[in-house]
């Protein structure tokens, strides 16, 4: 891993790791699969591709927050 | 430039499916997974709003139940309220609390907090009674906008859009007011981990009902509580001669 992208990389894998906690389908799945994508990309040295990879990272966080809120929504929205 | 007062609680998360204890005594709640009431999220998304566009200068979260309610807490200083305050119930006292109760404390409260809008979530999700603004609002004797779907700054105080049976209703109300967030108020934001390390140093202040002057004698027993009716099975007729005759023989046509 090229030196510079060290911290935002370490901080997306802890911030979606977080997200994870919550994950319908467990958190240990969850786990897993994150870490095999970033184990799968960890001898990637291209610092522009890097860069790309963690912008496509934080897209994902994203995703997951707006799938969580949709799903909380929906489950308040039935029951009242 | 006004105080926000919101008064959250902590309760089951809305995934986890509950349970009786067999005792029918209460809901397991050992070892269950506990969230913020979703609505009291909303509640504190509005007065977190509030701040970012200036209308409030300060956001006090409150929250009555035992010392893991300090858990909310956080999360709500997380999502961007500036201080707590923690009122400790625990124990039997907290099972029979009530709205009134609380309502009492958060009255109590936002006097000493000289706070000038109270917001609250609708309802809890576990116990769904729906009383906390309403009684609030008649202790102080503020007005009251509930159900809020759409909170607005006018110039003499709030205009509340309020979600009522097939339609919405415009209030205007004077400040102080006390408000209670319905589901399509806002969308709460998730509160993010470095939020949540910078909560943990945000100053979260303990007291007790009795601190107060809040009297939380039980004024309700439980007497049991029961797992609702479990669906009957259906059956699948063959032919809709069948169907009519089956609902011709149960009066429904």
């Amino acid at each position: 891993m090229s030196q510079p992208h060290r911290r935002s990389v370490l901080n997306l894998y802890k911030t979606l790791l977080y997200l994870g906690r919550e994950w319908p389908q467990g958190y240990d799945l969850f786990r897993k699969r994150l870490h095999k994508v970033f184990t799968k990309n960890s001898e990637e040295t291209n610092p522009e591709k890097i860069k790309m990879m963690i912008k496509h990272g934080e897209f994902v966080g994203k995703e997951i927050e707006a799938l969580y809120k949709l799903k909380k929504y929906r489950a308040m929205k039935r029951s009242t | 430039m006004s105080r926000v007062l919101v008064g959250v609680k902590r309760v089951i998360d809305y995934a986890v499916k509950v349970r009786v204890k067999p005792d029918k005594s209460g809901v397991v709640v050992d070892g269950v997974k506990h969230s913020m009431n979703p609505f009291d999220e909303i509640a504190v998304e509005e007065a977190v709003r509030l701040k970012e566009k200036k209308i409030a200068s300060e956001v006090i979260a409150v929250s009555c139940g035992p010392a893991q309610a300090q858990e909310t807490l956080r999360t709500a200083l997380a999502m961007g309220a500036d201080r707590a305050i923690h009122v400790e119930v625990a124990g039997a006292e907290y099972e029979t609390l009530q709205p009134l109760h609380v309502a009492k404390i958060l009255a109590k409260l936002s006097k000493d907090e000289k706070a000038d809008l109270v917001i609250v979530g609708k309802q809890a999700i576990d116990d769904d009674s729906n009383q906390t603004a309403q009684m609030t609002a008649a202790l102080l004797d503020w007005p009251q906008g509930t159900f809020a779907s759409k909170v607005e700054k006018s110039d003499a105080g709030l205009t509340i859009t309020r979600e009522i049976d097939g339609g919405l209703e415009v209030i205007k109300t004077k400040l102080p007011a006390v408000v209670s967030a319905d589901l399509r108020l806002n969308e709460p934001r998730y509160a993010t981990l470095p939020n949540i390390m910078k909560a943990k140093k945000k100053p979260l202040k303990k007291v007790t009902a009795k601190d107060l002057g809040v009297d939380i004698a039980p004024r309700i027993k439980i007497v049991s509580v029961e797992d609702p009716p479990v669906r009957q099975a259906g059956s699948i007729v063959p032919d809709v001669d069948t169907l009519v005759a089956k609902l011709k023989e149960k009066g429904h046509v």
